[in-house]
């Protein structure tokens, strides 16, 4: 069984080695008369943490969406490793979308299934395991989120850290080799939202996977952003390192690093 | 007054061509591999089976109403006799497929507009698109074929409680046995009479369907959006059913002229 799924993460691999996970260029996107995106271009290195930051409402989670084929820019491109997500639908997309998990905001649950199969849910879909095998599986991601015993509860039934917790491990369940993830602490208390950040630290430490997170978390992004990146109005106005962000000769951005705001 | 009255109507012309197109799709890709066999067979359960209670009430009780009101039209000539032959063949013909398309609009239709939009407004259907599943398919495609299996055989299940109906006030009224009831009511009734009529209930299970679902797919604006993408379900699909249904009895009539009673 190992064999085949290593044969099968193989087979569904979107990043090649050295490549950067994600590429975005010159994308620019509106809604209605509202231009979102405005030229904006940048690459996820392979294997990185990567923080997108910026105020409400200046394009970030319409950023995210991007990058798994969610929304389609007006113009320009983005590419995940080599596949263009803006030209790809049917069994080609699915196939990119494989590789990649995405934690919404509101963990966005299927609210008609039990937490468990929340998490079985892309097993199901994607892999050719046996029941027994699924259940574990998902018991297992479960577990390592902080949820075991959770399984048969109803995402109506929990917490909204837990909430979080259980998107996290849907997330994780085809051990994705991309992990976007929108707004981590929003609408959580902050010893919850240090909790989720402790899951995605130690994802990032653990290595495999590229991780791009949009937050309003300062802390939050020192520790995840091996590099980050500001949005302001739709248009790139920073990217470096947080020591690159820290010594910006933009005031917005000196600004928002200095920031005390952990929501 | 006028610049507004022409928004208006050129957002109404690009809301039902953008309708029409997602209708246009639905119908392609019924027949387009692979299939969602499992989700279908569930949503033939959910909106098939579990509306077959309100189904044979309904046409219990317009049976027996039916019989009342031809009981007192054919007394006046002296045609008593000819009371479950007429009642029948209103059933089947009109008052049955009819009855079933307006009460499953309420029913099936409120439902899938509440359920689609609240999806939407939960980000569900774009989780759903972040597992690698094609959304459409599994939500639209799979309500739309359980609707068009499901309407003759639920019009089929009306039509029989409706005939029992009116074999109930028949019994009370003049003590007929059911075999004579029987004899009498498909008396005059062939093929030509139940085949197109009860066909004709796919149609109607298709507007209901792809009209729900367009209207919970597009729902914006959170709880309030669902309310009316429910709302707005009902309301149209019973137009667009009492509309299509003078076309579909004009094409009946032409394919089938005995069935106009000219053959």
């Amino acid at each position: 069984m190992a064999i085949a799924d290593a044969s099968r993460a193989e087979a569904r691999r979107a990043v090649l080695p050295g490549r950067p996970a994600v590429r975005l260029e010159h994308v620019t996107k509106a809604f209605g008369s509202r231009r979102v995106l405005d030229d904006v271009s940048f690459e996820v290195p392979s294997g990185s943490g990567f923080v997108i930051l910026g105020r409400s409402g200046t394009g970030k989670s319409v950023t995210l969406r991007h990058m798994i084929g969610l929304v389609r820019p007006d113009s320009g491109r983005v590419f995940v490793g080599d596949d263009e997500m803006s030209g790809l639908t049917g069994p080609a997309l699915s196939r990119v979308r494989q590789t990649i998990g995405f934690l919404f905001q509101n963990a966005a649950l299927f609210d008609s299934i039990t937490v468990g199969e929340n998490v079985a849910f892309p097993l199901r879909r994607h892999t050719d395991l046996s029941d027994q095998e699924i259940r574990a599986r998902a018991a297992g991601k479960l577990a390592s989120v902080g949820l075991d015993g959770e399984y048969d509860r109803m995402p109506a039934a929990l917490s909204g850290g837990m909430r979080k917790r259980a998107g996290l491990a849907r997330a994780l369940s085809l051990d994705p080799e991309i992990l976007l993830v929108d707004e981590p602490s929003a609408g959580l208390d902050p010893i919850t939202a240090d909790e989720i950040d402790s899951l995605l630290g130690d994802l990032k430490q653990r290595g495999g996977v590229t991780l791009v997170v949009v937050t309003h978390n300062i802390p939050s992004a020192r520790r995840l952003g091996d590099e980050l990146l500001m949005l302001h109005e739709g248009r790139v106005i920073a990217h470096g390192t947080p020591g690159d962000m820290d010594r910006s000769p933009d005031d917005l951005v000196r600004a928002f690093m200095t920031s005390r705001h952990s929501g | 007054m006028l610049e507004r009255a022409g928004t208006a109507a050129v957002s109404w012309f690009a809301t039902v061509g953008d309708a029409s197109l997602f209708a246009a799709r639905a119908a392609r890709e019924i027949f387009v591999p692979p299939f969602e066999f499992r989700e279908t067979i569930r949503q033939i359960y959910e909106l098939g089976l579990k509306s077959v209670p309100l189904i044979a009430v309904s046409g219990l009780a317009v049976g027996v109403v039916l019989s009342m009101h031809t009981r007192a039209s054919l007394e006046r000539f002296g045609a008593e006799s000819m009371i479950p032959a007429g009642l029948a063949m209103a059933l089947v013909r009109e008052t049955g497929p009819l009855t079933v398309g307006l009460l499953l609009s309420g029913r099936i239709g409120a439902g899938i507009g509440a359920e689609l939009g609240a999806m939407r407004v939960t980000e569900q259907i774009d989780a759903l698109e972040a597992s690698a599943v094609d959304a459409f398919r599994y939500l639209v495609v799979t309500r739309v074929i359980a609707c068009i299996i499901a309407l003759p055989i639920l019009t089929s299940v009306m039509n029989f409680a409706g005939i029992m109906g009116g074999f109930l006030a028949e019994a009370s009224a003049t003590g007929m046995s059911l075999s004579v009831y029987f004899n009498r009511a498909f008396s005059l009734i062939d093929m030509t009479d139940y085949i197109p009529a009860t066909l004709k209930t796919m149609v109607f299970g298709f507007i209901i369907a792809t009209t729900s679902s367009y209207l919970g797919f597009t729902t914006e604006s959170g709880t309030e959006g669902v309310g009316q993408a429910s709302t707005k379900s009902v309301v149209l699909s019973s137009i667009l059913i009492i509309v299509s249904n003078v076309l579909l009895v004009r094409l009946i009539f032409f394919i089938f002229p005995q069935a106009a009673g000219g053959g």
